[in-house]
């Protein structure tokens, strides 16, 4: 099994407390791995902070397979009213990369309609994204980030707004995207019954220090 | 009417102001900085009085005071200058110091105040020379930034990760604003400006929902809220920007509506 990403030897601080010390463990490429953990014990900050070196190029601690620009990163919080005018396909086409003119090409064009029916947006696609419900709104989070072509997702706390149909049915989805396009998915979150059913692995982090384990998924 | 030099300038000088504020509005109200836009305006007119006084030109003192503001709010972070009480601090402020230069110049400066209430039939040959050349700058720069700033404009908190120099495309864009200010408000008034660069594009988003018809409407709605209010103001003799405002309050007015209505159908 190879690693896509790998920690070793690292001390995060906060100012006022140490969140981990000594922090070794690697993320085992194209699986689903769930990252958990109490409120406060730090799975964003540590995710960020692994980013942020990334950004850096400071491969002390951190070494990963794949460029920074393979990773897309989906954000817990978003400031998406209800007021918010953008349509879907125009929120999703943000995830487009490399092109410097101002309007897509026809293969981008494409390739947002892929993706954009590929996420189950197709029949909203020119609704505004603020009238979208919460379900779809992830939904068209997870389309931006796939028009960036990754090679590793991260999803901070998707579905944490999410009743149980939507939950499973976004999860779903992930998987079978995954194994379509060779991706590896981390997953920050709370939910016993998704890490149950859908993850490969979990990274459990508890008193400053980080447990991998392998898990049956059943989907 | 088209016979007048002034009206053929003023038809023409419509165009490129609707061009202008089609592109930066549009931004302006995805950023939410329609109240910034407000605070540059005074300050504006504080950097024009300060030219006025420094003994530099009215326009240098404009562009000095406003693009520094503008780095500034982008260096401290956008939302700075969304807070209310920073609004109020500096609008007061700026206008106090506006005042007081005024003051101390010890010149009855026209300058300085028309900036706030100039006049679109006012404008010379220089002057559309001036917006021409702002457009096609302003034009090549968004462009070039157009789908960074897009992401970061619409999507604040995806851009932050997951695209690079958000900060730098934050004060490139704060300071096209301040150079659009500045330039504008020398032909057509800063209060005009400002209602071009933020009431178009509010109502615009309530009728469309693609990036390209915002644009392309809030553009429709400058140029004909500028070109209906030139005619009516050309027929009573009242003001032109007492006739732009009113045009474009109404649009909003019925953007509003028409949002009533739909969600009461629903």
């Amino acid at each position: 099994m190879k690693n896509i990403l790998t920690v070793s030897h690292l001390d995060l601080k906060i100012p006022d407390r140490l969140l981990f010390s000594d922090l070794n463990f690697s993320f085992p490429k194209n699986q689903l791995t769930c990252i958990t953990g109490e409120n406060g014990v730090g799975k964003t900050t540590l995710i960020k902070h692994i980013l942020q070196d990334l950004e850096h190029k400071h491969e002390q601690h951190v070494q990963s397979t794949i460029d920074r620009s393979k990773i897309q990163y989906v954000p817990q919080l978003r400031n998406i009213d209800d007021d918010y005018p953008l349509c879907i396909r125009d929120f999703v086409s943000f995830g487009l990369k490399k092109r410097l003119l101002p309007w897509n090409s026809k293969k981008m064009k494409t390739k947002v309609e892929h993706i954009l029916a590929e996420t189950k947006l197709t029949h909203i696609a020119s609704h505004p994204l603020g009238h979208a419900s919460g379900g779809e709104k992830q939904r068209a989070y997870l389309a931006q980030a796939l028009c960036a072509d990754p090679e590793l997702l991260i999803l901070d706390e998707a579905t944490a707004s999410l009743d149980t149909d939507s939950k499973n049915f976004l999860l779903k989805l992930l998987k079978n995207i995954m194994h379509e396009n060779n991706l590896t998915v981390l997953f920050i979150t709370h939910d016993p019954e998704l890490i149950e059913k859908y993850s490969d692995y979990e990274l459990n982090l508890h008193n400053q220090t980080a447990t991998l384990s392998k898990k049956e998924a059943v989907n | 009417m088209l016979e007048y030099n002034f009206m053929r300038y003023a038809f023409i000088a419509g165009i490129f102001i609707a061009l202008i504020c089609a592109f930066m509005g549009v931004f302006v109200v995805a950023r939410q900085t329609s109240f910034f836009t407000h605070t540059l305006s005074e300050i504006g007119f504080s950097g024009a009085s300060f030219g006025v006084f420094a003994g530099i030109s009215p326009l240098l003192g404009m562009l000095l005071f406003t693009c520094t503001s503008g780095l500034l709010i982008g260096l401290s972070g956008e939302k700075v200058g969304r807070r209310e009480a920073s609004i109020s601090v500096f609008s007061g402020l700026f206008l106090g110091l506006g005042i007081l230069f005024l003051s101390l110049s010890e010149k009855q400066s026209n300058y300085a105040t028309s900036i706030l209430f100039g006049s679109i039939v006012g404008i010379d040959k220089a002057n559309l020379m001036t917006l021409v050349l702002l457009s096609i700058v302003l034009l090549v720069i968004v462009a070039l930034l157009f789908r960074p700033l897009a992401f970061n404009s619409f999507d604040a908190q995806g851009a932050e990760y997951n695209q690079r120099f958000n900060q730098l495309i934050s004060i490139t864009f704060l300071i096209l604003l301040a150079l659009t200010i500045s330039i504008t408000a020398q032909i057509v008034g800063s209060l005009l400006i400002f209602v071009l660069l933020t009431i178009p594009a509010q109502a615009a988003k309530y009728f469309v929902h693609s990036l390209n018809k915002m644009i392309s409407l809030t553009f429709i709605f400058v140029l004909v809220g500028v070109w209906l209010g030139l005619y009516l103001s050309f027929l009573t003799d009242w003001p032109v920007s007492f006739f732009i405002t009113v045009i474009e309050a109404l649009l909003y007015g019925s953007a509003i509506s028409k949002q009533k209505i739909t969600t009461a159908h629903n």
